[in-house]
This record gives C-alpha cells, structure tokens and sequence, in this order.
C-alpha cells in the first residue's frame, strides 16, 4: 500500500494533483489515446519513453481518475526527496515508489520493492531506459529491470506507453514549457514468454514501444 | 436594457430556437433507428449539435458581457489555435525561446491593443515587428537547419492564428455614422454568416454536389459553396437590421465573408494535407480542432474588417 497519510495531508495531497492535472490539460491539452487496451481496473505496468521530467505527471494526468489512485510511478529518491517540496509531491501526490540509484550504498533491493508494490495490488509506471533520452535516437537500450519484474510477475500487463511532442514542449535546459499538444498513446499489452531470453524480450519491448511513435512529420 | 442588448438578445434566442429544433429533429431520427443500434451519421450530427450549443451560448455570453469578453474568447481561441498549428510546424531547440515569446508576450499584446482601440498597431505589430523580431531571436541560438522553413512558418501561424483572429473583437473598434456603439454587433451578424454559410455549404455539397473544386484535396463542390453563399447573402439580409450596410449591402458583404471563409478552409485543407492529419486536434467534439472549427473565420475576419473600413467608417 501506499504509505499511510493523516487527513489533512491527503486532502492537500488530492487538491494538488488535481491543480496539476488541470495544468497539464490547460498548457499541453494533453490526451490518452488507447491504442491497444482500454481505460479498465486491472493491473498494468505502464511502460515508457523518457525524454522530459513532465513525462510522468503526463501520464499520470491522463489516467481517469479511478485507475490513477491505483497506479503509482517508479521514481528515482535522490531526485524527489531533495526537498521538502519535492518530498511531498514525489510520496503525497504521486505516491511514486522511490528506489534509490546507487547500487553501492543502497540497502533496499530497488526490485523487491518494486515486487512488493505490485503484490499489493498497485499498477506502476515505469520508465525501462533509466535516464532521460537526450539523444536523436526515439529511445535509449532498456535495463535489466523490466525484464525482471515481468518474469518474477508474469500475470500483469507491460503495456507500451509513448508520449510524444514532450521534448519540443520542454527541452533540456529551458525554463518556459511550450503550450504544445501532448499525446499520450496506450499501445497493446505484452508479457514475457517462457523461456524467452533478456535480450529477445527487451528488443520486442522496445520496438512494440516504439511502433506507437507517430511518423515524423512533414519530413 | 440597451437596444444593443436587445439586438443580441434577440438574435441569441433567435439561434436558440434553431438549435431546439435541430436537436428535437436528431432525437427524432434517433428514435427511428432500430432498439438497440445506432446510426453513426445521426450521432456525428447529434455531436455537432451539441457543440452549436456550447458555441452559440459562449458567443452570446461574450457579447453580453461586451468588448471585454468578446477580446478574451478571441484571445482564448488564438491561443488554442496557435497551439494547435504550432504542435504541427517544423521547429527546433533554437526557437524555443521564439515560440514562448508568441505565445505568452505577442499573443496577449495583440490582444490589449484591440482592448486599447489602437487600430494603427493592431495592422503592424505582428506582420511587422514580430516579423522582424522573432527571426533574430531564433538566429541568436545558431542552429540553422531549415532555419527559413522555420522562421517562415512561425511567422505564418502568428498571421493566421493571433492577427487574423484579432480582427473580429476589433470590429468593435469601428465608429461608423449613426450606428452608435453597435459595432459590437457586426461580430455576431459575421460569425452567423460565416458558419451557417459554412454549414449550408456542408450539406448541401453532400447533396447535389457533382463538380469538386480542388479535387484530391477537399470534398468541397462549387454546387455546394454556391448554395453555401447563397444562403449567406440570404442570412445576411435577414439579419441586415443589426448592421449598418442595408439589406442589399448586408448580403452582399455576407456572400463575400462566406466566399472568403469557404476558399479559406481549403487553404487549411492542403495544408493539414501535406502535414498527414485529418484534424488539427481532438478538442471540440465532433469538428476536431479549433483550426478546423475557425479556418473559415480566420480568413475571413481581415477580409470583413477592411471592407467595412474602406466603405463604412
């Protein structure tokens, strides 16, 4: 479960994620396209390319409602626990499952935490290249990481998730975010095959990711 | 209440009995269709009907509400239509700071010198001064690949979307002899002509239209656009007694608007045509975006602002 709030804190916790929503819908009009599932109650992995910090409440804005209490991100703790603000939005808000990055000091299992968050029912978002894409290639190599979660959890849903038009939005480096459209796509969903080896699996992950990338434009 | 007041009053519940007859007539051909199934071209008229209303209760609310809000529903649609166009245009890194300038420093500058009445910077802020302006500012960050493919379509989505646009609350700027402060009224006499010509235009082009103006290109047949401006001229002189042009001169500005407006939206055609989408967005329900919703408009309102400035003010 979620870590456990007092009254008020939820209340904020609430008001908070419904002013960002009503931001990121005012300033990009964002918009979930479900490609190859529907918006229903069940658990998913929402799997995604990572260009932007907006990423996450992106498509975390997108979910209706109902599946949005049920899915927490995946996100780095050195980055949300930075300070308090960040604290409050990264846990209150998002409720994101912090893992900690540096694999010499840490002393929780970044896996087995993740693990732990499914068996209790939660859905996730999960960005499976790690870091920020700043190259012109649609997306880095995957880790490791999806391939396990999906082989220790062979029941629940990786469904592909490709934002688009994020980076002309809010490119590196730039203060002001562009009030351009953002898409959200939900493409179908896929699981590990038996016997299918780490390398096969996040090559066919990838590519069904990126197959939900709009053609590129007036090219 | 003044009679400006009572002139869009009236013309407001006038579109409202046109609509609750629209709607009773698609919940009558809902009622015909087979239990259980339904008729995708019923609910696509159905949807739009709905849309009408939001749109005809908007504009009526802006009106009312005078010059105020009339500027701001322009100043809201050019910013949904900028982003809607510039989600589309070619541009990089470099012209970010160029684009967040359009957006949140040229946009809602066009839009206070309306507020201010100030008609000479209206014409020339943007074709001018945000011409030359925003091309500096993108060259400052060095990266010239397609720089002039970028600059240029920066500069045609602020024409389009901010200056053109503007035009229509600017209407109200005019002081023409012994029409008093009813300019504000030329707004909604040009946005019923332009949109029912559209509309008319639509169907009748499904019906009898044979001859395609632009075939490849849009579904647009000139029996259509002639029925479409036929029925502008004819709105435009029932509705002559809210404008200072006469009856004879209000169809003929309505047929010219619609003229314009119609050739318009085959210019927004070819250009979502090139760009590969069907619609500009997914934002008004059943008519796509905002650019499809307003191309007509768009071309239309410099063309309407410039006549009745050369014949009437």
């Amino acid at each position: 479960m979620a870590p456990k709030m007092s009254l008020p804190r939820r209340i904020a916790a609430r008001l908070v994620g419904h002013v960002l929503t009503f931001i990121a819908r005012f300033i990009t009009a964002v918009r979930a396209e479900w490609k190859g599932i529907e918006p229903v109650q069940r658990q998913r992995i929402y799997y995604a390319n990572h260009v932007s910090n907006a990423d996450m409440p992106m498509i975390w804005s997108v979910l209706p409602v109902s599946l949005r209490r049920k899915t927490r991100p995946v996100a780095a703790a050195d980055y949300w626990l930075k300070n308090p603000l960040r604290a409050f939005a990264g846990r209150d808000v998002f409720q994101a499952v912090l893992i900690d990055r540096r694999p010499d000091e840490r002393t929780e299992d970044p896996l087995e935490k993740i693990l732990e968050a499914l068996d209790e029912g939660s859905s996730l978002i999960i960005f499976p290249e790690g870091n920020r894409n700043m190259t012109d290639d649609p997306l880095l190599p995957f880790r490791a990481g999806i391939y396990n979660i999906g082989k220790a959890r062979g029941h629940v849903d990786l469904v592909p998730t490709w934002i688009a038009n994020l980076n002309e939005i809010m490119p590196k480096g730039e203060v002001i975010p562009l009030p351009l459209i953002c898409t959200v796509t939900f493409g179908a969903p896929i699981h590990v095959e038996e016997g299918e080896d780490k390398d096969a699996f996040l090559a066919r992950a990838a590519a069904a990711l990126v197959a939900l990338a709009p053609a590129e434009k007036g090219a | 209440m003044t009679d400006t007041t009572t002139d869009i009053v009236t013309v407001s519940l006038g579109m409202i009995a046109l609509l609750i007859a629209l709607t009773m007539l698609g919940e009558f051909m809902r009622s015909r269709v087979a239990p259980g199934t339904t008729n995708p071209v019923v609910e696509t008229f159905m949807l739009r009907v709905h849309t009408w209303w939001a749109m005809v209760i908007l504009l009526a609310l802006a009106l009312l509400s005078g010059h105020t809000g009339v500027i701001l529903l322009a100043a809201f649609a050019s910013f949904a239509a900028l982003r809607e166009f510039l989600t589309f245009a070619h541009k990089r890194q470099a012209d970010h700071i160029s684009l967040v300038l359009a957006f949140f420093v040229i946009l809602p500058l066009q839009y206070i010198f309306v507020g201010l009445g100030w008609t000479g910077l209206i014409a020339v802020f943007i074709p001018v001064y945000a011409f030359l302006l925003l091309p500096i500012v993108s060259a400052l960050r060095g990266d010239t690949d397609r720089f002039l493919v970028r600059v240029a379509e920066t500069q045609w989505g602020l024409m389009i979307c901010i200056f053109c646009i503007s035009h229509v609350p600017a209407l109200v700027t005019f002081e023409i002899e012994g029409y008093g402060d009813r300019a504000i009224l030329l707004i909604l006499f040009f946005a019923m002509v332009v949109q029912l010509g559209d509309l008319a235009e639509y169907y009748a082009g499904r019906r009898f239209g044979r001859r395609r103006v632009a075939p490849d290109l849009s579904p647009k047949t000139r029996e259509g656009m002639l029925c479409g401006v036929i029925a502008a001229a004819g709105i435009g002189a029932l509705l002559s007694w809210i404008t200072p042009f006469g009856v004879a001169g209000a169809a003929a500005m309505a047929a010219m608007v619609s003229l314009t407006g119609m050739l318009g939206s085959l210019v927004f055609a070819a250009i979502k045509r090139e760009r590969g989408v069907k619609d500009w967005s997914h934002l008004i329900p059943g008519q796509g975006g905002f650019l499809d919703q307003l191309d007509s408009v768009i071309f239309a309102a410099p063309v309407f602002y410039h006549v009745t400035h050369l014949i009437y003010a």
